[in-house]
């Protein structure tokens, strides 16, 4: 699409009548040619005006993304470390932590394009095809269970998706919503009663050390699945939960397990053989796994396996952004593996 | 006396608390050294032989003695130090123009070398001809000085949920006071023959990020500058050269760096650093987008955390820094009891408007605890809020713009520390 389809001379009737244009010139400079203009002008505002013409799916974006994007943004594009996490967090805006992604936050689907066309990948940017941009933007779209993985992204119809937080947007209002409440004049004396001290950042202690040693002072949790072959030992496979063991690599990225496991954006899946669906503490579950825990879903190894198989086919709108394990063996070593920890 | 005549230090309003005791008190006061000091007494190597020579260092640095006055960074903040930002240690400095040595850095993708032979801006879109400037251009036309302040909108952003980084140079740090040297953007746009009609600039960098901002065009016409030269000399990598954009007052992510191009456009391209990142969301889950201006805010830099009073008891300088986006610093109120009392600083100049203004309140320390905070009120009538009151409006998650009034717990023993009260 171009972004400038009015006639010229239209362009020089307006200047003509509307001024500022018209400030006499130093005559500094020289007139860009169209490729200079074209090599530079890539942006793509929210009208979609300058996206080029091109299509994608989500198929293909995964092994763009895998190849290109996971590194820093996770393979399912759960974000990796403090790497922006590009997928889930629907419904948590107004929550006491919102988790703001593609999915969840960004009000226009071309700014992806728009951002991921221009500076990425970090380190390599403006280096895709237009075709691998809608791929990419496409699987950053099933990762959010916006659509599903055989949905074509392209110019044509990129304009009819509307993201779910598009009229999540105010433009600032400041001006009536605080301006006019804190202008009155301060008050100088007998301000308030009491005064006490309500938080002390020395308790908090994550200041870096000033004597110049720079060492992170974010609180680290160590991560070492460490299986309790005392728990049940004779009941479990220990081979099978070998390859459970290999196979869990790709599910650590959002999810622990062991003494010291904590909620990620997976929860932590100690004990989940067997045990009430939807039930770890303090993990903020999909309202499709909510709703399927008040029906009393029990994590038999049948229903875990069948999970496991198709995340998304089993439970639509489930948080896991997991493509699935198809064979029916790695379902078996994964629920052995998990069958290692108990709670 | 107004509020605003108070620029003069005032030793007649400093000893007021004591005068009742009369003037031997104060004499009886000064301290008795017992014995005498070697450093007088004896002759020191400084004072028989020689310094440096000139050009010992052709571009000088600071003082070796002053080792400690640098840019930090909190790592665990960010994934990487290549998109990341540092502190401006504004703990340790006095005035109010900072050295581009030791100002904030913000990148996107890391500070790149650009040459000034290898420059080049464009300026397209809606104009008469899209045009291409080198350097040299840029410096053919009129240009003008400002001092202006320029403060990353998530400057304060750790504190929305408590007091969390000790250290008035990590709360208050993304923020640095420069004198511009540069073109108004308005006489580039007149040189294109842009569009009047056009309603915004989209305005990106050569950097990896480009990092682009759609400005509306009254701002761009009014008092954006394209900027070269930064305290009277080049800009430093860090912060752009050779050229960047400086957008009075507004969050310093508009202020794109190492600028490539400008474009005359109708609509904002509503780009993933005006969308998903710089806007506020509220308690309801609403963000507010295009909160450029940065309200007006200040702090007490000394004493502070990492600059405790080391004297004891007796006369001691209490400094700070007060700023707006929205005008000229008009007064400045500092309390020494977590906001019950407030008492009119004196500020060290007159605000100017989108520049740093330096206050100070000189007082006799009783040796007591204090809680001390500092607000600050521009030529808006805008008076700085608690926490608390920010809170109200916006909740906990608004991450940008957090101008809230700040405290530091001055204990007994002089050291400092960052807290919240009630």
């Amino acid at each position: 699409m171009l972004k400038y389809l009015r006639p010229v001379t239209f362009a020089f009737a307006i200047c003509a009548v509307t001024g500022p244009a018209l400030a006499e010139k130093l005559g500094l400079g020289r007139a860009a040619l169209p490729a200079e203009v074209a090599a530079w002008d890539w942006d793509i505002n929210a009208l979609g005006e300058g996206l080029p013409s091109g299509s994608g799916d989500a198929m293909v974006g995964e092994e763009v993304f895998a190849e290109k994007c996971a590194a820093c943004h996770g393979d399912f594009a759960e974000g990796i470390d403090n790497w922006p996490k590009l997928a889930g967090g629907a419904d948590t805006l107004d929550y006491e932590d919102p988790l703001k992604t593609v999915g969840s936050y960004w009000p226009h689907l071309t700014t992806a394009y728009d951002y991921i066309k221009r500076s990425m990948p970090y380190g390599n940017a403006g280096s895709l095809t237009d075709d691998e941009v809608y791929a990419i933007v496409a699987y950053i779209l099933y990762s959010n269970d916006l659509i599903d993985d055989d949905f074509v992204l392209s110019d044509d119809n990129f304009m009819e998706f509307k993201m779910p937080n598009a009229a999540g947007f105010v433009v600032d209002d400041r001006a009536e919503a605080e301006y006019a409440i804190w202008s009155s004049a301060p008050c100088m004396e007998n301000c308030k009663d009491r005064v006490e001290i309500t938080m002390r950042a020395l308790v908090l202690d994550v200041t870096p050390d000033l004597e110049g040693s720079a060492e992170a002072v974010a609180p680290v949790v160590a991560v070492t699945p460490e299986p309790e072959p005392e728990a049940k030992s004779a009941a479990i496979d220990l081979e099978l939960a070998a390859a459970g063991e290999k196979l869990f690599k790709k599910c650590k990225s959002c999810h622990q397990v062991g003494e010291s496991a904590k909620n990620k954006s997976g929860p932590v899946l100690n004990g989940v053989v067997n045990h009430a669906a939807g039930a770890v503490d303090g993990f903020r579950y999909s309202k499709a796994m909510k709703a399927v825990a008040e029906g009393g879903l029990i994590w038999t190894e049948d229903e875990l396996g069948s999970f496991l198989n198709k995340p998304k086919a089993y439970l639509k709108g489930t948080k896991m952004s997991f493509a699935g394990l198809r064979k029916a063996a790695d379902q078996l070593a994964m629920i052995e593996y998990l069958k290692t920890f108990t709670k | 006396m107004s509020e605003n005549d108070t620029s003069k230090p005032s030793r007649r309003a400093f000893l007021s608390g004591a005068a009742t005791a009369g003037a031997g008190a104060i004499a009886s006061s000064v301290a008795q050294a017992q014995t005498a000091d070697l450093l007088i007494t004896q002759p020191q190597e400084w004072a028989q032989g020689f310094g440096d020579g000139v050009d010992a260092a052709p571009y000088g640095l600071p003082s070796q003695y002053e080792g400690d006055v640098i840019r930090r960074n909190v790592e665990w903040l960010t994934a990487d130090q290549i998109s990341s930002i540092n502190f401006t240690p504004i703990h340790a400095l006095d005035g109010t123009i900072t050295p581009q040595g030791c100002a904030f850095e913000r990148h996107h993708s890391g500070a790149i070398n650009l040459s000034k032979s290898d420059y080049r801006l464009m300026i397209n879109g809606l104009v008469d001809t899209p045009l291409v400037f080198t350097y040299e251009d840029l410096e053919r036309f009129p240009r003008e000085n400002h001092v202006y302040f320029c403060e990353c909108a998530a400057n304060t952003g750790m504190e929305w949920a408590g007091a969390q980084l000790n250290g008035a140079q990590f709360t208050h740090g993304m923020i640095h006071n420069m004198e511009y040297t540069g073109v108004p953007l308005r006489l580039l746009l007149e040189e294109s023959g842009y569009d009047a009609a056009g309603k915004w600039v989209f305005v990106e960098g050569a950097d990896a990020s480009s990092n682009g901002r759609s400005i509306p065009m009254d701002k761009a016409l009014d008092d954006v500058l394209v900027a070269f030269k930064a305290n009277g000399e080049a800009l430093r990598k860090e912060h752009g050269y050779p050229v960047r954009l400086v957008v009075p007052g507004w969050e310093g992510n508009m202020w794109v760096k190492w600028i490539r191009r400008i474009e005359v456009t109708n609509f904002p391209v509503e780009s993933r650093e005006e969308t998903s990142k710089y806007t506020d969301t509220l308690e309801d889950g609403v963000s507010r987008k295009w909160t450029w201006a940065m309200d007006a805010k200040s702090v007490v830099t000394s004493p502070s955390p990492q600059t405790p009073i080391k004297h004891g008891k007796g006369p001691l300088v209490i400094t700070g820094l007060a700023w707006s986006g929205n005008g000229a610093i008009k007064r400045v109120d500092v309390s020494k009891d977590g906001g019950k009392t407030w008492e009119t600083a004196r500020l060290a100049k007159p605000g100017e408007k989108m520049a740093l203004t330096r206050f100070y309140l000189d007082i006799d320390w009783d040796g007591s605890e204090m809680l001390l905070q500092s607000r600050a009120m521009d030529e808006t009538g805008y008076v700085q809020p608690t926490k608390t009151q920010l809170r109200e409006v916006r909740g906990l998650n608004s991450i940008y713009h957090n101008n809230c009034i700040q405290t530091w717990w001055v204990r007994k023993n002089g050291e400092a520390e960052n807290v919240e009260v009630s």
